[in-house]
């Protein structure tokens, strides 16, 4: 899949420090990662499922030799399960989780484009009380009038790593 | 200009040449009159001394220098090897070795420590020598001329101009041609030296102080520096002689042969050649046909045999299937392949792996140590010094065996009273041997001590509540009750053992590389603990297994057997832990389907594999067995995280991932889940 660059279409001082974003669509809403941290966009594959591991991680693939785990965002985020559609894929991303450089993969629903956006556009997301763990959120930004929720992937990497859970 | 590459290979030869040190110190006996043994060690200290001068590193070289001079006296003759004088060389080398430490860590150094250090080497020196001992050179000696008593020593400052090499001039010639007529000591003085940028090669920048002993006169000295004369500055002074040191014996003035090579080498050179001296001086002392590899270039061919491993797989999944009419060939071809690659795999891995005699050779120093400490006489035998084994495992078994001695000498050996009233020698026994059996390496630590007093683990055990007073222990049973944590027998702590943070650390050490460790022993007579590790942690040799659709890897070498269910010797407790009766023994099964995926499955429709670790046995309940094959074993922490029960992943044939199962681990869940559940 290729990503096509717009430009955007809010006005904004060339000067200011743009920075680009991969979007996506996930259950109908669309969310945007810093698209420094994507590694790779990948076909859907064959999981290998982990035992007692959170529902929201499916488990690993293998990526070029390298074990990578997949993590259901919806599942995440508490949704329903992502139903594996023509428009399904991986996005792999890198990110620092416990200390150190991860790759870790996302199933989304379909990508969309990249877009730039300034840290002027960036938009606090409003405290709605614990409706959904905002901490995944590091800002709200408004791209051809929808909302864009941007996503702080290293907040997703950290927590889907945990302690072992106990076997049943 | 930057000269931490060369600081790095520096401390590395520092480190070798302390280790040389030591060695030669521990074999040096009381009363030894080896002069090359003696020698040895003198030049490693020399080349530390010289090495740590030349970065500017100041108190090495003067802490050294001193040790030097001992040393020196020593292998003249002029001083005795006394079992003081090795004990106090023994923790020079310690104060020496923290000091290279803590240059290299960049901390401050314990001036204090190295000070009283220095002084007692200082003291021992200026004490006169009484029972001397004329020493046997190896080489011929040399007919003296003359008077034996005209002993000289000049101080040379040779300060050649900067153009000095330009005719052709080299120091180094000079300063060998200088060591012939004595014994040679040289320092550069680096102070004129410009940044690495503005340095021309051709251009001499430096100077250097040197010390001359021997029989010789002035004239000597400047016959050897007459095609120089006018193109440096030169200054030639006679030193007095060090008030205190007794005449020199018979055989010191044959100095000629045996020094020429050494003293220069380190020192002398200008750093930008330094590099190439030190190897060249490396190479000339263990002239071992050897070559120094980075390990991260290892670890990519290991990684790309790993690779081809796969690929291989894939090949020959595909081979299986054909029927086409040219299939024989392609069979064939498979099959050489398959050997190659097997071939190429064993080579890669036996590059990475290193003679455990590098973690045997700390041993005799703590043995001696320790047994000076705690008053008991042992004497150390080490076999199978030889035995490979990779080089991660290698630095990790090191602690768990240090622990395991001190083990065997703090409760294992008795007093020497205590012994003697047993009727046994005085002096215990400690062995240490390793060899290969199958596809492990085995590592014994054997004593002739005490051995285990089952009375007294038995009374802990009640003590500490891990059995009631009516359980009936095996013998084994006992023995291994030493590996609980927090178990110890020991009246009282010492700063060696008895806070019982040790067994168990030591078998999770050696359960974490994949090995085993088992006690023998027999009350009275000793004990032999016994270290089974795998020689290789990359590639494992693997039983496939499903288990609804996944495929999982079963480590094939902890596999006892396999066998189709017979649902008649299944039976249940509580109704909740299910037992088999495999012939004589009850074993507890694990329903793989259940503990992973959460569906549970009727056993007889599958197969048992009968797994074991640390002599505990349990029946994993697959669905089906598939294929055996090496798998390359690939992390999950690398991206992910540990996960109880399995210890890694691979990639198989068809691309897809599979879950390696963590034996030792999956058994260790299992007990402990039955205790909780018994009692609950």
């Amino acid at each position: 899949m290729t990503a096509k660059a717009h430009s955007n279409d809010v006005t904004m001082q060339a000067k200011a420090e743009t920075h680009q974003y991969l979007t996506f669509l996930l259950a109908g809403e669309e969310y945007g990662v810093d698209i420094l941290s994507v590694q790779e966009i990948r076909g859907c594959s064959s999981v290998t499922p982990i035992p007692t591991t959170p529902e929201y991680v499916l488990g690993v693939i293998n990526l070029r030799g390298t074990v990578v785990p997949i993590v259901d965002l919806r599942k995440r985020f508490g949704l329903a399960a992502a139903q594996f559609g023509a428009t399904t894929v991986f996005v792999v991303v890198r990110a620092i989780g416990l200390d150190r450089h991860r790759t870790m993969g996302m199933v989304v629903d379909a990508v969309l484009d990249v877009y730039n956006i300034s840290p002027d556009e960036v938009k606090p997301a409003p405290d709605v009380g614990n409706a959904l763990d905002h901490d995944f959120v590091t800002g709200l930004a408004t791209v051809d009038d929808k909302m864009l929720i941007l996503l702080d992937i290293d907040w997703v990497m950290n927590s889907s790593i945990n302690e072992p859970l106990q076997t049943h | 200009m930057d000269l931490s590459e060369f600081l790095a290979v520096f401390f590395e030869e520092c480190y070798e040449g302390l280790g040389v040190m030591e060695s030669g110190l521990l074999q040096l006996d009381a009363g030894c009159t080896d002069a090359e043994a003696i020698n040895t060690i003198f030049r490693a200290a020399h080349s530390i001394k010289g090495g740590s001068a030349t970065f500017g590193l100041n108190e090495i070289p003067q802490f050294t220098h001193v040790l030097e001079a001992l040393l020196d006296q020593m292998r003249d003759g002029r001083r005795a090897v006394t079992r003081d004088a090795i004990d106090l060389l023994l923790e020079s080398v310690d104060c020496l070795r923290e000091m290279v430490d803590g240059t290299k860590a960049g901390t401050e150094l314990n001036a204090e420590r190295i000070a009283a250090a220095q002084r007692r080497l200082e003291n021992m020196l200026s004490t006169a020598d009484s029972a001397l001992e004329p020493i046997t050179h190896p080489t011929i000696k040399e007919e003296s001329p003359g008077d034996k008593s005209n002993l000289s020593c000049w101080q040379i400052f040779f300060r050649p101009h900067a153009h000095m090499l330009q005719s052709g001039n080299d120091p180094y010639r000079l300063f060998r041609e200088l060591a012939t007529l004595g014994h040679l000591q040289v320092e550069a003085d680096l102070s004129s030296l410009p940044s690495c940028s503005e340095i021309e090669p051709e251009t001499c920048y430096l100077a250097w102080n040197l010390w001359l002993e021997g029989e010789l006169a002035r004239e000597q000295i400047l016959e050897i520096f007459q095609w120089v004369e006018g193109d440096c500055d030169l200054e030639v002074k006679k030193v007095e002689e060090h008030a205190g040191e007794p005449e020199a014996e018979v055989g010191s003035e044959v100095q000629g042969e045996g020094q020429a090579q050494t003293p220069i080498e380190t020192s002398s050179s200008p750093i930008p050649n330094a590099r190439g001296h030190k190897n060249e001086r490396a190479s000339a002392g263990q002239d071992t046909g050897s070559i120094r590899v980075s390990i991260e270039k290892i670890d990519v061919l290991i990684n790309l045999v790993g690779e081809l491993v796969i690929t291989q797989s894939m090949l020959n999944r595909f081979g299986e299937d054909f029927e086409q009419p040219q299939v024989n060939e392609l069979r064939d071809g498979l099959i050489q392949l398959t050997r190659n690659t097997r071939e190429l795999q064993e080579a890669a891995m036996h590059i990475r792996m290193l003679p455990i005699g590098a973690s045997f050779n700390r041993f005799p120093r703590l043995v001696r140590d320790l047994g000076n400490k705690l008053g008991k006489k042992v004497e150390l035998s080490v076999s199978g010094e030889n035995t490979e084994l990779d080089k991660t495992v290698l630095e990790k078994i090191g602690d768990p065996l240090v622990h395991l001695v001190r083990n065997a000498l703090d409760h294992g050996i008795e007093a020497p009273e205590v012994r003697k009233a047993a009727g046994k020698p005085e002096t215990g026994l400690l062995q240490l041997c390793a060899y290969h059996q199958g596809g492990n390496i085995v590592i014994e630590v054997r004593d002739d001590g005490a051995g285990l007093n089952r009375e007294k683990i038995l009374r802990k055990a009640q003590e500490q509540g891990l059995l009631s007073a009516n359980d009936t222990v095996g013998e084994e049973q006992v023995q291994n009750l030493i590996f609980q944590p927090g178990f110890s027998t020991a009246e009282k702590l010492s700063d060696i053992s008895g806070r019982g943070v040790g067994m168990d650390v030591v078998r999770k050490n050696i359960n974490d590389l994949g090995g085993h460790v088992q006690i023998r022993s027999e009350e009275g007579k000793g004990s032999t603990l016994t270290i089974r590790l795998p020689l290789t942690l990359a590639i494992l040799e693997g039983q496939l297994v499903r288990v609804g659709t996944e495929t999982y890897v079963v480590p094939l070498t902890s596999i006892v057997e396999s066998l189709q269910v017979e649902p008649t010797r299944v039976s249940p407790i509580a109704q909740r832990i299910e037992l088999y009766k495999l012939r004589d023994e009850y074993i507890s099964i694990i329903r793989l389907a259940q503990a992973f995926h959460g569906h549970s499955h009727a056993l007889d429709r599958g197969q048992l594999v009968v797994v074991e670790a640390d002599n505990r046995r349990v029946g994993l309940s697959v669905d089906e067995m598939l294929g055996q094959q090496q798998v390359v074993i690939k992390s999950l922490e690398t991206n992910f995280q540990q996960i109880k029960g399995v210890s890694g992943a691979t990639i198989l044939g068809d691309g897809r991932v599979a879950l390696i199962l963590d034996i030792p681990g999956l058994i260790q869940g299992c007990i402990d889940r039955s205790l909780t559940q018994i009692a609950a």
